[in-house]
């Protein structure tokens, strides 16, 4: 791995840097208040490396929950992470070893990024690139949770608000993504569908109608989605 | 804290459902990869992002106090600030540091 790589990698981590560190030490602070030492903190950031379901997972440890039903929630509220698969089984096709990891660690913050496929100097390899940014990344979320349990109550700074950054970054791949795409009809999609799931099944249960409403119209939509691509790409 | 023992079985548990769930399309596809999922795969990404999106502000509450107004202004101001210089790091900061000052004395 080449200096020119990681520090492409490192650059494009710097703004996930700041909400991972955050996010993690509020699940740090969370874990250590039901009475768990900072070793499983990083335990469960190391093992699991979800956000949304180590949060979740806090509540499952501190109200002792069932296996069976502890399974049925991950799947639930995990479910998302099929569809990244999907996406990258051509990104991450030529990744050899690299590709079990970049599997393993493929968060909704990492998902989004490497999706723009951002434009790397020349002389880096974006197989190594894929790879270090998705460590970097969880190298964050460690620290955070580790400061978050180790520290638990001694912040001494109000933090309220700065999970905003991780918001903000979703803001950013969409304006991105709204500049490149040929056909702007699965962003629509993607907008509509949630919001209407989100006012229907309310903001607990909204992600899985929600994909399956928008794989729905995106088959529906395909020929128009489609044609309108190549049409773009035949005036490129 | 529960006992060790069951603590680590659910930890297990999260862990294994997590990566069965990021690993599966590649086990299943990886050899074969129909057209459909290969359609699927390029599109999803932007239907994705819309949707984490409003996940993300899914918890604003318009009936509170301050009716929504720091996420609805904190998101403009990333979203313009972007579109005209294109600096990630530079939406992040500002974006995160009026949202911060938003609900921390403008909305207190």
């Amino acid at each position: 791995m080449n200096k020119i790589t990681v520090k492409a990698a490192f650059k494009a981590s710097l703004p996930i840097m700041a909400g991972y560190i955050v996010l993690g030490m509020g699940f740090g602070v969370l874990l250590a208040a039901k009475g768990y030492s900072f070793w499983w903190a990083i335990l469960m950031c190391v093992t699991i490396f979800s956000g949304t379901m180590q949060y979740v997972g806090v509540n499952l440890l501190g109200a002792g929950a069932s296996v069976i039903s502890t399974a049925i929630i991950t799947l639930t509220v995990n479910a998302r992470h099929l569809f990244y698969g999907i996406s990258m089984l051509e990104r991450y096709k030529d990744m050899g070893w690299r590709k079990w990891y970049a599997f393993f660690g493929l968060t909704d913050e990492t998902y989004s990024l490497i999706c723009l496929e951002p434009r790397l100097p020349k002389g880096a390899d974006r197989r190594d690139f894929n790879f270090l940014l998705t460590l970097m990344n969880q190298i964050y979320w460690i620290i955070g949770g580790f400061l978050g349990a180790f520290l638990a109550s001694l912040i001494p700074f109000n933090s309220a608000g700065l999970d905003f950054s991780m918001t903000a970054l979703f803001v950013i791949i969409f304006v991105e993504q709204w500049e490149i795409s040929r056909c702007r009809i699965p962003i629509y999609l993607g907008l509509g569908v949630s919001l209407a799931c989100l006012f229907i099944f309310g903001a607990d249960n909204f992600l899985i109608p929600s994909m399956l409403g928008i794989s729905a119209g995106l088959f529906i939509f395909r020929k128009r989605i489609e044609n309108a691509e190549r049409e773009a790409l035949k005036h490129d | 804290m529960i006992d060790a023992k069951h603590s680590l079985i659910l930890i297990a548990v999260i862990a294994g459902v997590t990566i069965l769930l990021r690993f599966l399309p590649y086990f299943v596809f990886s050899k074969h990869t129909p057209k459909a999922v290969l359609y699927l795969g390029s599109v999803l990404p932007y239907s994705l992002v819309a949707m984490l999106l409003v996940y993300c502000l899914k918890g604003t509450d318009f009936k509170s106090a301050s009716h929504g107004i720091p996420e609805i202004a904190a998101v403009a101001l990333v979203a313009v600030l972007h579109k005209w210089k294109h600096n990630t790091l530079l939406s992040v900061l500002c974006g995160t540091i009026f949202y911060m000052v938003m609900v921390q004395f403008v909305f207190a």
